[in-house]
């Protein structure tokens, strides 16, 4: 579904990933774990399309299409959620409007009409229940006024409307209490079906005991540093990132 | 008198030519007004940008043309307009249509709405309600420094006169349509004086519209009083062309805990200023004043806002927010006043811009003059661009750049837009902004007045 190839990426001149290769499979799960400063959000906001990265060589192929070549907005109607680390507050627009416009976009994108109204608002209320939002929410302007958790919860609605092929949860469950976190991970899993992907970057290994990883990667300082099964990540949880920083600065070294 | 400067002397010059005229219709109260006024204004001429309220714009594309008369209605432009008035529907309002600010004075020239409410020419209310007239008339607009004030005082022969008598509740907004139309350039200078007695709740709404493409200047001036314990907003639509120059001067007289609001929405044209006094003159009494302006290409739109805390524990609220374009220009000069014995004041100011280009160019300057000091005032200001982090969110969720760009802009303009109270009349003004956002006004969809 994707494969990343020996992707650079600079951000104001400063190196930030240094060649990463990665391949996500229909209906896999990798997790992408690693200490502050990796490199783990550059690469999800490189993969949803934000400009202020620049990729300096290496290719990203997501069914089949350059994915690099696409807008934003293009990722998105092709089946590419991000889950923000930090949602985005705006003001004036409305969750309603916000999610009509959005998922109308998305249909006229596969040649379907745009929903009716009452079909909208119906779909709106079956994918709260399905995350466990506050209706209210639906009713304010985008995250406006939204707690830490309120917010989180708010971006797995976003991809339950949206029903993304590949979800990017950038540390979705940083912030949260244990209720919250269930609450969230539990959305991911009913919202996943058999065929779709998810890369779940994430510092804590709690997560992971929620929304269990095929593959774990340890991305450090630009590279993917080590890659194995979930055991990995209780491996992380235990013994931290140090044994892994001192095992690559050593290989760098000799 | 000293020498006048060339371009006061062909205003003065223009009172001279027409003053016999404009005194014939009017009454002798407003008359007495006039040659006082004349004197004012060749003191204190067209306002320069040395005028420290006019610092940020200049009016002289505007005034250094040359008018070759000042409008004075006869009958029959009436009956021109009245073609234009085509289909008058009634949308949940109160429908009135103006010509360049001008009670129409073909038929009824005083109409009586449900309520008592009476609406009509200022010069024919000058008969039935004389005593109202002398009370009110002239009273509020004492911008001293302002010789534009002085020169309509001077000047105008006409406006619109709307009197709310006590305790009367209208749910329908009365809307004003005014439609500037000419076969040739004009000045055009119109008086209104609004009262609204004691207990009363009215909304007013005032649309204007150029109809041809004639150059227009407009120098207007609106005199309100707010009764005790009444309720009264006005919001004004102004979609002009960008050969129009629009002025408007508005006082807003408030006694005791009365709630009055003004909503200035500009849409389009050329020069806009407007100017919005708020006088607290009783106890709790609430002032709000809100704009919101829309400008591109050489457009240009100042609000001056001076809101005076002279009364003990009132509560006053400035919002102005708006969107440039282009080579668009825009000033924003907000001024409160808090008197010595005015304790327990609350006043809040708010400007906020967005500059879609690198040539727009906002000027923003609040002014806080407190002499009481139980009072509690904030302001704040900004100018910035598109939020590109709100951009990248809507665009991440398959929403392209234009649109997304759209909805932001929106959601900045609403903030002004959801403090109107009427619901059909907000959700009309959102899909007026959303239209001018997308660049698709020319006439007002939803407006009563459908033209041609």
């Amino acid at each position: 579904m994707l494969a990343i190839e020996n992707l650079k990426v600079e951000i104001d001149g400063k190196k930030i990933l240094k060649g990463i290769s990665l391949e996500v499979k229909a209906g896999e799960i990798h997790a992408i774990m690693g200490p502050n400063g990796s490199g783990k959000s550059t690469l999800a906001a490189v993969l949803a399309g934000r400009e202020f990265a620049m990729v300096t060589e290496g290719t990203v192929t997501y069914m089949g299409k350059n994915l690099l070549d696409m807008p934003p907005e293009e990722r998105s109607k092709e089946g590419i959620f991000l889950g923000f680390q930090y949602p985005i507050e705006i003001p004036g627009v409305s969750m309603v409007n916000f999610m009509k416009t959005a998922v109308n976009e998305h249909r006229k994108h596969k040649g379907l009409e745009p929903l009716s109204a009452s079909d909208f608002l119906k779909m709106m209320r079956d994918k709260k229940e399905l995350v466990e939002i506050d209706s209210k929410l639906a009713n304010r302007s985008v995250n406006e006024g939204f707690s830490g958790g309120e917010k989180k919860k708010n971006e797995i609605f976003q991809m339950a409307m949206l029903e993304p092929e590949l979800a990017i949860l950038d540390e979705t469950d940083s912030g949260l209490d244990i209720d919250a976190l269930r609450i969230v991970a539990n959305g991911v899993n009913r919202i996943k079906r058999p065929d779709t992907s998810a890369i779940v970057i994430t510092h804590y290994q709690r997560l992971l005991d929620f929304i269990v990883p095929d593959v774990v990667h340890v991305l450090y300082d630009g590279r993917i540093v080590k890659t194995a099964g979930k055991e990995l990540a209780h491996e992380l949880e235990k013994k931290g990132y140090d044994w892994i920083k001192k095992e690559v600065d050593k290989n760098n070294l000799s | 008198m000293s020498a006048l400067n060339e371009r006061t002397e062909r205003y003065y010059t223009l009172y001279k030519d027409n003053i016999k005229r404009i005194s014939e219709s009017s009454s002798p109260y407003i008359n007495s007004f006039r040659e006082a006024a004349i004197g004012r204004f060749n003191e204190l001429g067209i306002p320069t940008k040395k005028n420290e309220t006019y610092k940020y714009t200049s009016l002289d594309t505007f005034f250094n043309h040359d008018f070759k008369s000042c409008f004075i209605p006869v009958a029959q432009d009436f009956v021109k307009a009245e073609e234009f008035r085509c289909d008058v529907t009634d949308l949940d309002a109160h429908g009135i249509v103006l010509l360049n600010g001008f009670y129409p004075t073909i038929h009824d020239k005083l109409r009586e709405l449900p309520g008592g409410i009476w609406i009509g020419s200022l010069n024919e209310a000058a008969k039935k309600f004389s005593k109202k007239i002398e009370m009110h008339y002239g009273k509020y607009a004492e911008d001293d420094k302002d010789g534009l004030v002085h020169l309509n005082t001077a000047m105008a022969s006409d406006g619109v006169f709307i009197y709310v008598p006590e305790d009367v509740v209208l749910k329908k907004p009365i809307q004003i349509v005014n439609l500037v139309q000419s076969d040739e350039d004009i000045f055009n200078q119109h008086r209104n004086l609004i009262i609204v007695e004691k207990n009363a709740d009215v909304t007013l709404i005032v649309c204007d519209h150029t109809l041809s493409p004639q150059k227009f200047l407009t120098n207007g001036v609106t005199e309100i009083y707010v009764g005790e314990n009444s309720h009264f907003d006005i919001i004004r639509v102004q979609n002009e062309h960008n050969n129009a120059g629009k002025i408007t001067h508005t006082f807003i007289h408030q006694e005791r805990n009365s709630v009055a609001s003004s909503n200035n929405i500009t849409l389009h044209g050329g020069l806009v200023r407007n100017s919005t006094h708020h006088y607290l003159g009783g106890e709790g009494a609430e002032s709000y004043s809100y704009g919101l302006y829309l400008a591109d290409k050489f457009q240009h739109v100042d609000n001056y806002v001076n809101v005076n805390h002279a009364f003990p524990n009132c509560t006053s609220n400035q919002l102005f927010k708006g969107v440039l374009d282009d080579m668009a220009t825009g000033a924003f000069n907000g001024r409160i006043f808090v008197r010595k014995d005015a304790q327990g004041t609350l006043a809040y100011q708010k400007n906020s811009s967005i500059l879609l280009t690198d040539d727009a160019k906002m000027d923003t300057k609040p002014q806080l003059e407190i002499y009481a000091d139980d009072v509690r005032c904030s302001h704040g200001a900004t100018v910035g661009q598109l939020d590109e982090n709100a951009l990248f969110y809507l665009q991440s969720r398959g929403i392209n750049k234009r649109e997304a760009r759209l909805m932001l802009m929106f959601g900045f303009a609403h903030d002004v837009i959801q403090n109107i109270k009427v619901e059909a009349l907000r959700e009309r003004m959102d899909n007026l902004v959303m239209q001018r956002l997308k660049g698709e006004l020319s006439r007002c969809a939803s407006c009563m007045v459908k033209c041609g």
